[in-house]
C-alpha cells in the first residue's frame, strides 16, 4: 500500500491522532505536509517528518486566505496535494442552555466549514491528477450524540453528510471521500478526564480499553491507498465496538 | 501560433473527449458535446490555465457553447 510520490496534507498534525496519521502516511512513502496553528507546532512537525521528506507549516483552517496561501506554497514547493486528511478540530463543550453563540460558531467554523475550504482548495489539483483521497476525521459522537457537545456533534455529523455528497460529486474523477469516526482514543484530549469519567467511559467500550492513535492512523492509511479506490462516501468507525450505527 | 479558436477547440476536445470534427463553433457543451456539470467546471479551469486568465463564476456559468468561450477569451485576454 505504497503512497510513494504522493503529496499529502494533514491538518492539525502537531499532536494526537493527526501526528500519528502524518507519521504513518510518511512511512508509506508520501511526502507529508502537516499543519499547526503555531510556529512551534509547525517546527515540531518538521522535526518529526524531515527525515522522510515532510515538513510542517502554519495554517489557520478557519481562515480561507490562510488555507489558500498554504496550499499555494505547498504546490510550488512540493506539488499539488492529492491526499487531504481533515483532522484539525476543537471542542467548546457546554450544555446548550449555557452555550454561548461564539462556542457554537467557533466549533462549526473550525470543524466543519474548514473542511469545505480545504477540500475546495485542493480539488483542482486532484481533478487534474484524476486521483485524489480526502479523509475527514469525524467522531463516534456524530452518530451517538453526546450531552454537552451539541456544537461538536452537529459539526461532525455535518462532516459525514458532506463526505457522502462530495464523494458522489467527484467519484468519476478517481477521487474518493471518506470519514473515519474514532471513539475514545488515548490522546491529550482524553488524558484530561478524571478517574470517574474514565471508568464511565470504559463501561461503554466493549473492547475494554481506549484506542491508540496508531489504530486510527492505520485506517486512514488504508483509505489513502490505491487499494481503497472503490470505497467512497463511507464512514468507518474505529471505536472498540462502542457504537455501530 | 494557433488562433484562439483553435486553442479553445483543442481544449474542448481534450476535456470532453470528443473528436475535432464534432466540435463546431455553435456546439453546446452540454447538449451537443455531452458535458456534465463537473465537465463544464473542469473545462473552465483548463481554459483559465491555457489563457492565463481568471474567469469569474458568474461569467463561467454563461459559457454554454464553443463560440461563447471564444468570444469571452478574445474579449478578456
Amino acid at each position: 500500500m505504497s503512497l510513494e510520490g504522493k503529496v499529502a496534507l494533514v491538518t492539525g498534525a502537531s499532536r494526537g491522532i493527526g501526528r500519528e496519521i502524518a507519521k504513518v502516511l510518511a512511512e508509506r512513502g508520501a511526502l507529508v505536509v502537516g499543519t499547526a496553528t503555531s510556529e512551534a507546532g509547525a517546527e515540531g512537525i518538521t522535526d518529526a517528518l524531515s527525515s522522510m521528506g515532510g515538513y510542517g507549516i502554519v495554517m489557520n483552517v478557519s481562515d480561507a486566505a490562510s488555507i489558500d496561501a498554504g496550499i499555494k506554497s505547498i504546490t510550488e514547493k512540493s506539488g499539488a496535494p492529492v491526499i487531504l486528511v481533515n483532522n484539525a478540530g476543537i471542542t467548546r463543550d457546554n450544555l446548550l442552555m449555557r452555550m454561548k453563540e461564539d462556542d457554537w460558531d467557533d466549533v462549526i467554523n473550525t470543524n466543519l466549514s474548514s473542511i469545505f475550504r480545504t477540500s475546495k482548495a485542493v480539488m483542482r489539483g486532484m481533478a487534474k491528477a484524476r486521483w485524489g483521497r480526502i479523509i475527514n476525521i469525524s467522531s463516534v459522537v456524530a452518530g451517538m450524540g453526546n450531552p454537552g457537545q451539541v456544537n461538536y456533534c452537529a459539526a461532525k455529523a455535518g462532516v459525514e453528510g458532506m463526505t457522502r455528497s462530495l464523494a458522489k460529486e467527484m467519484a468519476n474523477r478517481g477521487i474518493t471521500v471518506n470519514s473515519v469516526a474514532p471513539g475514545f482514543i488515548d490522546t491529550d484530549m482524553t488524558k484530561k478526564l478524571d478517574d470517574s469519567q474514565r471508568d464511565a467511559m470504559m463501561s461503554v467500550i466493549p473492547a475494554g480499553r481506549l484506542g491508540e492513535p496508531e489504530e486510527v492512523a492505520a485506517v486512514v492509511a488504508f483509505l489513502a491507498s490505491q487499494e481503497a479506490a472503490y470505497v467512497t462516501g463511507e464512514t468507518i468507525n474505529v471505536n472498540g465496538g462502542m457504537f455501530m450505527g | 501560433m494557433s488562433t484562439v479558436e483553435e486553442r479553445v477547440k483543442k481544449i474542448v476536445c481534450e476535456q470532453l473527449g470528443v473528436k475535432e470534427s464534432e466540435v463546431q463553433n455553435t456546439s453546446s457543451f452540454v447538449e451537443d458535446l455531452g458535458a456534465d456539470s463537473l465537465d463544464t467546471v473542469e473545462l473552465v479551469m483548463a481554459l483559465e490555465e491555457e489563457f492565463e486568465t481568471e474567469i469569474p463564476d458568474e461569467e463561467a456559468e454563461k459559457l454554454a457553447s464553443v463560440q461563447d468561450a471564444i468570444d469571452y477569451i478574445v474579449a478578456h485576454t
